[in-house]
């Protein structure tokens, strides 16, 4: 279905090629997995099956594609919109419409199908998809599941053959993920289409590929497998192989429901001892507290009778379904958005009553877009920036950049970064005025494994020297890694707050791969489980 | 019971429009509050609820300003009108050259009516405006442009979308700055932040011009070159012969040749040039709003209106003209009132509104998880 022959590809004003000599055969009917780490080329390969990369982005292009037979330096996207359908990152930046059903229709009106072709593929794909109870509804008014699916729906009325994605699961919760990816299940077993996508949270998607294109970056050769021969050596692997890499399992297990039968040995090994974790403190001073907050944006209550308490050297994860209310509590926290009504208290003051430095030196918040705080033109000039608004000595921030992240440049330009090391960067921006309460909203958008375990390493240390952590998140992995809290909220309310392994072994939709895999017992992490059975070791 | 569904905007413009014309043919406040009360009526019983569906009130706000501000300029600069002196502001004299214009002085009752009467007339229009802007999608309108005139719609729907998260990305990066602890509000603020947000526009057009080109967006058409610059020819000479017959039409001592005739035939030749551009899109059309009864008859309620206000201004009926020199109380002709009861039609003649667009869906819906 899509040929790469010998393909390379080098971007304007680069001198090393993005791809180089990839050869891919990948055959009808087939969910193939891009897998690569940030950066590495993953996003150019998907959009060089339809013919945007060259076409609209420039670069030069040597060797053939062809999708379905056709040839994409002779065919622009627009002429292969009937057999390649492509569902980009962010579906809201990309609808042209502005309700449900229209846009279902936009990419059939633009072929130029028959009316009554429309109308009955339209309703097909709203059962499909099922998008039917929402068929009226303007896009903006969706959530975060709902938005994927309608933007696979629109690309799928169309009937291609080839349906490409960009991270479709990145920023959803667990739940609506899931929707998403058993509506692809059904689309490759039931209809055939050929699933191209990449995705960072393999955890995810790992189980349901049938092949596996890995991107290691840096100009290295593309390789191209079945995923248990891939997962072998990837750089990045979720924590169900790693698990399998460390008790060295074989066949090399991709699911928790294989892993588990081959679990029984470890499980055995492990009996009598419990992860370590970290100490904190009985009672340790307040940092963050909320009494009885409600918060409404217009009529729309966003939290409903929150109270909170966090304390110092405290790490507490905030989790629940897109728009339950997590970044509104974040936002309250640094009095941003409507007046709440109850207490707010950050070190014991309302954070409404504080700006300038007097607000920086007591709360910090990385918000969902890292790169709406930079507005320098380099990395060195935006520490000299941030040095000055904090009040704290000449040089601070530039030195916490160099101990977490010792590979940026100062001459570079913030916008050039990878988006790990602009969250690296707003994150020691942040701290420069070492504020004793860190919020972060959804720090792990986009990032690899590699970059979320620095980040979890980061946050680790911080909360060691006493720093108090409140992070919203869909992603369980990374808070079996560093939560010590986890509380999880529902249309504003919020309905568990507990230790980690209490709450989050309590519902499959929130337990990370190896609670499930060890279930009954408490491991969370690849990493408890390393330190255990290196103990063990040891003492026999 | 009739099967709700969206009555097609072009109808309530006609019918808006008609509203308009008649209000403009008259003076009569009485008439003009029944004509805005006709409107009012119609709105409340067939306004979706959605967005566009609010702006009626601002557009009633509107016309209370439209006739504080005419009133105004009659008091401070406008000529007296008859006898009945109610009032005498300290005048000033200007020079010559300025002959005609006038500040302060008398204030008569009788030219406070006739500012009051033709503020009204102005406020009836605009409000009738309005609420072809609260009962018709601003979207479903463009769906229903000519093949040719695509491309506009788009860029007007994109616009349209693009406001919104304009107003977000402003908001968002004013929070930003007060987490690098800088001040929200002064001009520095605002300058600070209007970089960022065009480099998102910005960034946001081309992310969505890519995936429109993804989805066929511009696909070829069939159709020879030739023929399309025959088109384009036809659309371009078609526009400027209307122009110069609306000129001929409206001035006076132009030859008879350059009003009507001209006119028509521009017309005739523009919609040929866009039935001829239209025929070579390769685009279709889902689901287009259909032109019926309900349509038909929404549409004539608005024509007939129009028709009857101009004859009875026409054949000079009393009444339709008040009379302010001296003041007298407006009667009530017959011929309007007949005109503002068909009016009226539409807010029963239209069909219901599909349910899910009355009900008023809030932002945040959590979404409910399949079982």
């Amino acid at each position: 279905m899509i040929i790469f022959d010998d393909v390379s590809l080098t971007y304007p004003d680069q001198e090393r090629p993005t791809l180089s000599h990839v050869d891919l055969r990948i055959p009808e009917g087939e969910l193939v997995l891009v897998v690569g780490r940030t950066g590495s080329g993953k996003t150019t390969l998907l959009r060089a099956i339809n013919g945007l990369v060259p076409h609209f982005t420039g670069g030069t292009l040597t060797g053939r594609i062809l999708v379905d037979g056709r040839d994409t330096a002779t065919h622009p996207p627009r002429e292969l919109a009937d057999v390649v359908g492509v569902v980009p990152q962010d579906p809201m930046s990309a609808f042209v419409t502005d309700t449900v059903e229209d846009e279902l229709a936009y990419g059939m009106e633009c072929l130029g199908l028959p009316a009554d072709v429309m109308r009955r593929r339209v309703e097909e794909t709203l059962d499909l998809l099922g998008l039917a109870d929402i068929r009226n509804r303007a896009l903006r008014s969706l959530s975060g599941g709902q938005r994927q699916r309608v933007a696979i729906g629109a690309v799928l009325a169309a009937h291609p053959k080839v349906l490409v994605l960009d991270e479709p699961t990145s920023a959803l919760d667990p739940g609506a993920a899931e929707e998403v990816l058993a509506a692809l299940q059904r689309l490759v077993h039931d209809l055939g289409v050929t699933v191209v996508m990449a995705e960072h949270r393999l955890e995810r998607v790992l189980q349901y590929a049938d092949q596996v294109i890995l991107v290691p970056g840096d100009g290295a050769p593309v390789l191209f497998g079945a995923p248990e021969e891939m997962m072998r050596t990837a750089p990045i692997a979720p924590p169900v192989v790693e698990l399998a890499r460390l008790a060295g399992w074989q066949p090399l297990p991709l699911s928790v429901r294989d892993a588990r039968r081959a679990a029984g040995s470890l499980r055995d090994l492990l009996v009598g001892q419990l992860p370590r974790l970290r100490s904190v403190a009985d009672s340790p001073a307040e940092r963050a507290g909320l009494d009885d907050l409600t918060v409404r944006y217009g009529t729309t209550p966003a939290l409903r009778h929150a109270s909170l308490r966090v304390g110092e050297g405290e790490v507490v994860a905030l989790m629940g379904r897109n728009g339950a209310g997590k970044s509104t509590l974040l936002n309250t926290l640094v009095g941003v958005g409507p007046q709440p009504v109850g207490d707010v208290r950050v070190n014991g003051r309302n954070p409404r009553d504080l700006a300038g430095t007097d607000l920086l030196r007591s709360v910090g918040l990385v918000p969902q877009e890292p790169a709406d705080l930079l507005e320098a033109t380099s990395v060195a000039e935006e520490c000299r920036v941030s040095d000055r608004d904090a009040g704290c000595d000449a040089g601070t921030t530039r030195a916490l950049l160099a101990l977490m992240a010792p590979e940026i440049q100062d001459g570079i330009h913030p916008r050039d970064l990878s988006e790990g090391q602009r969250l690296l960067l707003v994150l020691c921006i942040i701290l420069a005025a070492r504020p004793p309460l860190l919020l972060l909203d959804e720090p792990t958008r986009g990032l690899d494994y590699p970059t979320k375990a620095r980040l979890a390493r980061v946050l680790t240390d911080l909360a060691d020297a006493g720093h108090a952590i409140v992070l919203a998140t869909h992603d369980v992995e990374l808070v079996a890694e560093i939560a010590d809290r986890v509380v999880i909220l529902a249309e504003g309310e919020i309905v568990a707050d507990g230790t980690t392994a209490h709450v989050v072994t309590a519902s499959p939709m929130f337990a990370p791969q190896v609670s499930k895999i060890l279930a009954p017992s408490t491991w969370l992490t690849v990493r408890q489980v390393a330190v255990a059975l290196e103990e063990t070791e040891a003492a026999g | 019971m009739r099967d709700p569904r969206w009555l097609h905007p072009g109808a309530w413009w006609v019918w808006a429009l008609g509203m308009a014309a008649a209000a403009s043919r008259t003076t009569n406040p009485l008439l003009l509050l029944l004509l805005i009360g006709s409107a009012a009526l119609v709105v409340h019983a067939r306004r979706p609820e959605e967005p566009w569906g609010r702006s009626f009130s601002f557009f009633l706000r509107l016309g209370v300003l439209v006739i504080v501000v005419r009133v105004a300029v009659q008091v401070l600069f406008g000529a007296a009108v008859g006898t009945t002196t109610l009032l005498d502001l300290p005048g000033l004299q200007l020079p010559v050259w300025l002959a005609g214009v006038r500040l302060g002085g008398d204030v008569t009752l009788e030219s406070l009516l006739m500012a009051l009467f033709d503020g009204l007339r102005l406020a009836t229009i605009l409000i009738c405006i309005g609420a072809a802007n609260s009962l018709a999608s601003p979207t479903r309108l463009l769906k229903s442009v000519p093949a040719a005139l695509y491309e506009l719609g788009v860029s007007v729907v994109v616009a349209l979308t693009f406001t919104p998260q304009l107003v977000s990305d402003v908001e968002r990066l004013r929070n930003a700055r007060r987490l690098r602890g800088r001040r929200t509000t002064g001009i520095r603020a605002i300058a600070g932040s209007a970089i960022p947000v065009l480099e998102g526009a910005l960034e946001r057009s081309v992310t969505l011009a890519a995936a429109m080109d993804s989805r066929g967006y511009g696909r070829r058409g069939t159709q020879p070159p030739a023929q399309r610059r025959a088109a384009a020819a036809l659309l371009l000479g078609g526009l400027v012969a209307a122009c110069i017959g609306i000129y001929g039409l409206v001035s006076t001592g132009s030859p008879a040749l350059l009003g009507l005739p001209l006119l028509v035939l521009g017309t005739v030749a523009t919609v040929g040039a866009l039935a001829l551009a239209g025929r070579s899109r390769v685009r279709t059309r889902y689901r287009p709003d259909p032109w019926r009864g309900p349509e038909w008859l929404v549409s004539a309620a608005g024509i007939v209106t129009a028709a009857l206000f101009s004859a009875g201004a026409y054949l000079d009926v009393p009444g339709m003209m008040t009379a302010f020199d001296p003041p007298a109380w407006p009667q009530l002709p017959w011929i309007a009132l007949v005109a503002i009861g068909v009016s009226t039609i539409p807010a029963w003649a239209a069909p219901p509104l599909p349910p899910s667009a009355s009900r008023v869906e809030p932002v945040h819906v959590p979404e409910a998880v399949a079982a």
